[in-house]
């Protein structure tokens, strides 16, 4: 392909097909109304060119008419635009719930990305054809912005936050990975490609290469180096809340609140662990802050989310939870 | 000085002499004269900037500046040309100088508050050139946090106390206007009879006083966390980014309308004149710059459909964004209705107003696209935003700038522009901003993001165009630089109404005197009402 010769960027998701469709749309209206009005501007300007100096044209008085004409149309076809707009937005924020979780860290000036099964990369992301695919996403330092433009999304990536985004690829190919927000000198270089692969060939690469553990065993052994197990127990009732199946469920806070057991409760909770205490128990807790990295604190929560389930793909964490196993998939499904 | 004319009658350029006069007048033509120097200056620094960047960005490895420098060269680029020339451009000059003067009174409300005004903006001015002296900034001339007050190493304080500085002659300069309009029309002068540059003035002047404040708290807090390590925006100390997009768009959206709604004002005079035409629904285009004002400050958060804004809010901004494109487009349909039947002739304010139109159309319908959710997604922090918003500020503010100092120039000087070589500028303007321009958009869509100092091979034919057509546009813009300069010793003596204009700026004497009228005007008609130039005649 002759890139110079190309006029709509790659297409390789279901959600570019309909942006694009959108922007069709708003290119028509575009061309009509400049088309519109440049026209009349020129017809106007030669027709209407002052022949001599004297000449007097006759006053015309505005047209009420003309202005509700001119007022309502425009409007109604923008409103067109925003309902449209909105509905490919709203697609493009809600990942579907079977879509695989893969995790980006952004700083300066890299992309890190982190797969379930454990493989890591650096400016790259391998996925498979045809699966929706979540970035969970968060920054180490300042803001940037994950910029795919073949799936048409971007998002910004935030420090101590962590945004999503989504794509369902349907081409195999390498795409374009851009950071979108500047962020400091080498922004610029902040750039890499993604991969898109036959399932096939996806899971040859998954097996190949230095990925070894998954992300929640590589969680379970920082558990224990940072000894969060001695209170945070599973076996009996320990100082801590156990932390098993915890994950998606309401808490109840000292408070009287309640807190939607989500990523960003259990970052603040291991960062800023006074800020929301669960009922019935003290706070002891130290802050993480400064030992754990953004990369850390992703395999921490991994390993936490492992723990409500019914047979824990990585392993690990299923030895060390006898307890509540029947209760853990009900609540995780809720 | 400024002109050394040969008339007898004595003016507000030849009733004082020498430095001092200069520098404590407290007349707001004098002290128009005084911004429009300071503003040259920072057009064409900016411009210096703006050609470096072009010719670095004419390959696609970043070969010519480092990309530290290039990311300074970008930021300076941003910061000098909407703090320091779009702010204060049509409004500080061409406002200060025809604000009293379109509605018969003397001078400003408040004459030595226009004069500190003028002080305020040299010292901000002074601290950027400062920071830019010693290292320049980085931060792009957004500030985003955390990068600004956390992780960039140059001269951000010193930068931002300078935009914070020259804030305040912004609004002062809003409050000035505001009262005067309201208090100090001449007798007759009732609303409805105002030029429609006064309306969008006040209009603007509404969102100065109103806007500027949110920008100078939100600096002052970048300094605060910057400088004190107060946990304002940074998460590491407990603060929120987002906050800070929020108050820094919160009035740099309005600030798209303190750039643009001066222009609007001079393009419905210019209209008006080369037409020998009322402007048609005079009222609708009044009421849109005010209509324009108010919708300013509720948009804001279409600049942060990415930032992780709530999805909701972002659908609210967005439907709020289409609003106030309806009364920018309300000006461009009336603007066209005007020319109907009229006796249109081309000097070159004419050509800019041309000029102005048709790239306003452009972008305010780019600006449509990005009020589009799903699109603004995609193309957000690529060259579309940056081609959308020069054909707004540049193709828009830029055009109606220089058609208004080219239509008021015999007015300012008493000396007439050369009319050939101003044709041509006003061409080779028009086709460079294009040939820059235009190839943005494309590549924008294409996916070439902003702030990039190098970029993947496959854009470069758009960056080869855009810096060919800067190179015309920097010509097109030093050409009227040479024969405006030159025109003030050799230009044709400017006689008192050229254009045969019927605006009271126009009744008094070229350059006018140094009250402006010799008696009140009384004004008995309506604004653009042609017929009284018959009637002066006879009587």
């Amino acid at each position: 392909m002759n890139p110079s010769l190309q006029l709509v960027p790659e297409q390789a998701s279901a959600t570019a097909v309909h942006l694009d469709h959108l922007t069709l749309y708003l290119l028509i209206i575009a061309a009509i109304f400049s088309t519109l009005i440049f026209a009349l501007i020129f017809f106007f300007a030669i027709k209407y060119r002052r022949r001599s100096n004297h000449e007097r044209p006759v006053e015309v008085h505005g047209a009420l008419t003309l202005e509700i004409i001119w007022t309502v149309v425009p409007f109604i076809l923008m409103m067109v635009m925003f309902v449209w707009g909105v509905n490919v937005f709203f697609e493009m924020s809600r990942p579907p719930d079977d879509a695989m979780n893969v995790y980006v860290v952004g700083k300066q000036w890299m992309w890190k990305t982190q797969h379930l099964e454990g493989q890591r990369e650096i400016n790259e992301l391998h996925v498979p054809l045809g699966r929706p695919v979540k970035l969970t996403m968060t920054s180490e330092d300042v803001i940037h912005s994950f910029y795919m433009p073949a799936f048409r999304v971007k998002f910004d990536v935030l420090p101590g936050k962590y945004t999503t985004a989504w794509f369902n690829p349907t081409k195999a190919g390498k795409y374009h990975l851009f950071c979108a927000e500047y962020c400091g000198t080498l922004h610029s270089g902040m750039i890499g490609w993604i991969y898109v692969m036959e399932p096939a060939e996806y899971e040859r690469w998954l097996a190949g290469g230095p990925g070894g553990e998954s992300l929640a065993s590589r969680g379970e052994q920082l558990f224990q180096y940072l000894a969060c197990a001695n209170c945070h127990r599973t076996d009996k009732p320990g100082r801590c809340p156990n932390l098993q199946g915890v994950f998606g469920t309401q808490e109840r806070l000292t408070t009287g609140e309640t807190v939607k057991v989500d990523e960003a409760y259990l970052r603040e909770s291991i960062l800023n662990p006074s800020a929301k205490i669960v009922a019935g128990y003290q706070n002891i807790m130290p802050s993480f802050q400064g030992q754990v990295t953004e990369e850390d604190l992703l395999q921490l929560m991994e390993y936490i989310k492992s723990l409500g389930k019914p047979t824990a793909a990585g392993g690990g964490a299923a030895a060390s939870a006898p307890a509540g196993r029947g209760a853990a998939p009900a609540r995780k499904n809720r | 000085m400024i002109t050394a004319t040969v008339e007898t009658r004595e003016n507000y350029l030849t009733h004082e002499y020498g430095v001092k006069s200069w520098l404590l007048t407290q007349d707001h033509k004098r002290i128009a004269l005084l911004y429009l120097g300071a503003i040259s200056f920072f057009f064409f620094l900016g411009g210096i900037f703006a050609t470096v960047i072009r010719l670095e960005l004419l390959t696609p490895p970043g070969d010519l500046v480092s990309a530290q420098t290039y990311n300074k060269l970008f930021s300076l680029h941003g910061i000098i040309m909407v703090f320091l020339f779009l702010v204060p451009s049509i409004p500080a000059t061409l406002g200060n100088f025809l604000v009293p003067m379109m509605i018969g009174a003397k001078d400003l409300a408040f004459p030595k508050l226009n004069l500190l005004s003028w002080y305020i903006f040299m010292v901000g001015g002074a601290f950027v050139l400062y920071a830019m002296l010693v290292g320049g900034v980085d931060t792009g001339w957004t500030f985003y946090v955390p990068f600004s007050t956390s992780y960039a190493n140059t001269y951000v304080i010193m930068t931002g106390l300078g935009i914070f500085i020259a804030g305040f002659s912004s609004i002062l300069t809003g409050l000035n206007f505001i009262v005067t309009i309201h208090r100090m029309r001449a007798p007759g002068l009732t609303w409805f009879r105002l030029p429609l540059f006064i309306w969008s003035m006040y209009a603007t002047s509404i969102i100065q006083v109103l806007g500027t404040p949110v920008i100078a708290v939100t600096l002052l807090l970048v300094v605060l966390e910057r400088g004190f390590h107060l946990g304002i925006f940074d998460p590491a100390l407990g603060g929120d980014p987002v906050l800070f997009q929020h108050l820094f768009w919160f009035y740099s959206h309005p600030a798209v309308y303190i750039m643009v709604l001066p222009g609007m004002g001079v393009i419905s005079e210019i209209v008006s004149v080369y037409s020998r035409k009322k402007v048609f629904g005079y009222k609708f285009v009044a009421f849109s710059s005010v209509a324009i004002a108010i919708l300013s400050f509720l948009v804001w958060g279409h600049h942060m459909f990415v930032s992780s804004q709530s999805v909701y809010a972002s659908m609210v901004f967005s439907f709020l964004s289409f609003l106030v494109a309806v009364p920018s487009a309300i000006k461009v349909f009336n603007w066209t209705a005007t020319l109907y039947k009229s006796s249109i002739s081309y000097h070159t304010p004419m050509l800019y107003a041309f000029g102005f139109i048709g790239l306003f159309t452009i972008g305010g319908l780019t600006g449509t696209f990005l009020a589009t959710l799903g699109f603004d997604v995609h193309v957000t922090d690529t060259y579309f935003v940056v081609a959308h918003f020069h054909y707004i500020m540049v193709g828009g503010t830029m055009m109606a700038y220089l058609g208004g100092l080219h239509y008021w120039w015999p007015k300012m000087t008493g000396r007439m522009y050369p009319e050939l070589w101003a044709r041509l500028s006003a061409l080779v303007i028009f086709l460079g901003f294009n040939l820059t321009f235009f190839p943005q958009f494309i590549m924008g869509y294409l996916v070439m993001p902003r702030r990039y100092h190098a970029y993947p091979g496959e854009f470069q034919v758009y960056h080869v165009l855009s810096t060919a057509g800067a190179s015309v546009l920097a010509v097109g813009y030093l050409i009227p630089a040479v024969y405006l300069i030159w025109s003030l010793r050799y230009g044709n003596l400017a006689p008192d109404n050229p254009w045969e204009a019927s605006g009271l700026e126009w009744q008094t004497t070229s350059p006018p005197p140094p009250e402006n009228f010799d008696i009140t005007p009384v004004v008995n008609h309506e604004a653009y009402d042609y017929s009284i130039l018959e009637e002066m005649k006879v009587g």
